[in-house]
């Protein structure tokens, strides 16, 4: 793990214990108990309404659960989001230029202004965006902004980077350019959670793979596992692309 | 129509030679609504930002009251204001009423559930885009309304622009609080309004020129920034 470079303590292993989300009667997230261990890029998996997006945004702190509990390691308390970061389906540009953009998240991390400059340059470089730091944010392409979201992610050099469905909206050749980054960050030590619709995706960018399906976890494998020797008939239905509702 | 010709002229020729009357009188509805605007954005833009992020018992209440008094007739401003600020009143003490303190105070009644509520509106969109992303950042309240403040300043300008022409262009409130006192608390509506009434045409023309002048000019530049700002900005 490259995180002795930060010297921030490890927030992971995370520990979810009879984790619930309900909306009126219906039980979106039902009584789900899991680890994540650092290392292995985890992808999640599910048809619409499975509860992926969820799941991540309870785990990441934006949703408070119905019930249950979110343990990271080192009792890291509240500090444990400081982190993390995630990036949306959507990116979310603010109205400022894109190396602003990044700068803003580090300030709100409280890095050092003289630091600043050099961590959004770096991670501009990194994401193929150095030429167009200084142009507004929210008149890039679609792809380009995403790599921006990535970027302010990246900048933050988190333990954990939540993605939901970080290419969903994309065309193939900006989809290629995000899936590579995403590698670079792993391959930086960050742990990778992500959702997807596109199970060539899950194939190519994990190493394990969650099937979840109205609020439960159905499998759990390692990805050749999962695609090859699929252990519930959910699995092996979703994988033959039946809808499963 | 040879005296509207005439009174046209004079009206232009005063404005012309910068007429000392007239330049004291759109020099005071300058000071007024500009101080009144000033403080009324002070207030708004926190009150806006306050309820469009925060959820507390009696919100709805609040966003209805902003938007109903986006409305307020500025003759019953005035008259509540006259009523406070008179001897018997209970800010009789501080002699305020016929003062051009008097007049900013009603101003600032006047817009401040203006300026607030168009705030609200175009910070409650904002957030609704930014609130999860700000979040997973880290931002805490303060940081939040900083940033939203910050990316909304075109929509939010336009907002306090509004403010101003409401400001600026009103007759019912600051003639009952100031008096329309000659050198004292004469400004251009008043005095429009004095000047017509007396037959004296050419500076209330002149005047009401300049309102026009004024009132298009806020609007043109309200336009142009936001044109500018989508454009530049794709806000």
């Amino acid at each position: 793990m490259a995180r002795e470079m930060s010297g921030a303590p490890a927030i992971l292993p995370l520990a979810v214990e009879g984790l619930t989300y309900t909306a009126g009667e219906a039980r979106l997230i039902d009584d789900l108990t899991f680890r994540l261990e650092p290392g292995p890029r985890t992808v999640i998996v599910g048809p619409n309404g499975a509860g992926k997006s969820l799941l991540l945004r309870l785990c990441h702190g934006l949703l408070t659960p119905t019930a249950g509990t979110i343990r990271w390691s080192g009792g890291a308390g509240p500090d444990a989001s400081r982190r993390q970061a995630m990036v949306f389906q959507r990116p979310v540009m603010l109205r400022r230029s894109a190396a602003a953009n990044v700068e803003f998240a580090l300030s709100l991390r409280h890095i050092p202004r003289d630091q600043r400059k050099q961590r959004v340059a770096a991670a501009l470089a990194k994401t193929g965006l150095a030429d167009v730091a200084g142009r507004p944010a929210r008149v890039l392409s679609f792809g380009e902004q995403q790599r921006l979201a990535l970027a302010r992610a990246w900048a933050l050099e988190p333990q954990v980077l939540w993605l939901d469905e970080p290419t969903a909206s994309l065309d193939p050749a900006a989809t290629r350019a995000v899936e590579a980054i995403i590698d670079a960050i792993h391959a930086g030590g960050t742990k990778i959670v992500m959702t997807t619709h596109d199970l060539g995706q899950a194939r190519r960018l994990g190493d394990e793979i969650v099937l979840l399906h109205k609020g439960r976890i159905v499998e759990r494998a390692p990805t050749a596992d999962f695609f090859e020797r699929p252990q519930s008939p959910l699995s092996r239905a979703f994988i033959q692309g039946e809808l499963l509702w | 129509m040879t005296d509207f010709g005439a009174a046209f002229a004079a009206a232009v020729s005063l404005i012309a030679t910068l007429d000392a009357g007239l330049v004291e009188i759109v020099g005071l509805s300058l000071r007024v609504s500009l101080s009144a605007v000033f403080i009324a954005t002070m207030i708004s833009l926190p009150l806006g930002a306050a309820v469009a992020l925060f959820r507390f018992p009696g919100r709805g209440a609040v966003v209805v009251v902003l938007n109903a008094l986006m409305g307020l007739p500025p003759v019953v401003v005035g008259l509540i204001v006259y009523l406070m600020l008179s001897r018997a009143g209970p800010f009789g003490v501080l002699g305020l009423l016929f003062t051009p303190t008097a007049m900013i105070v009603a101003q600032v009644i006047l817009i401040t559930p203006i300026i607030a509520s168009l705030a609200r509106q175009v910070i409650e969109d904002l957030w609704e885009e930014y609130s999860e992303q700000l979040r997973s950042l880290g931002a805490g309240p303060r940081q939040a309304v900083g940033a939203l403040l910050w990316d909304g300043r075109f929509s939010l300008f336009t907002a306090v622009l509004a403010g101003f022409g409401r400001a600026s262009a009103e007759v019912g409130a600051v003639m009952i609080v100031g008096g329309n006192i000659d050198h004292v608390t004469r400004v251009m509506t008043t005095a429009i309004a004095l000047e017509v009434s007396k037959g004296d045409l050419a500076l209330a023309l002149g005047l009401g020129i300049i309102l026009i002048v004024l009132s298009v000019g806020i609007t043109g530049a309200a336009f142009v920034l936001r044109e500018s700002a989508r454009r530049a900005h794709g806000a």
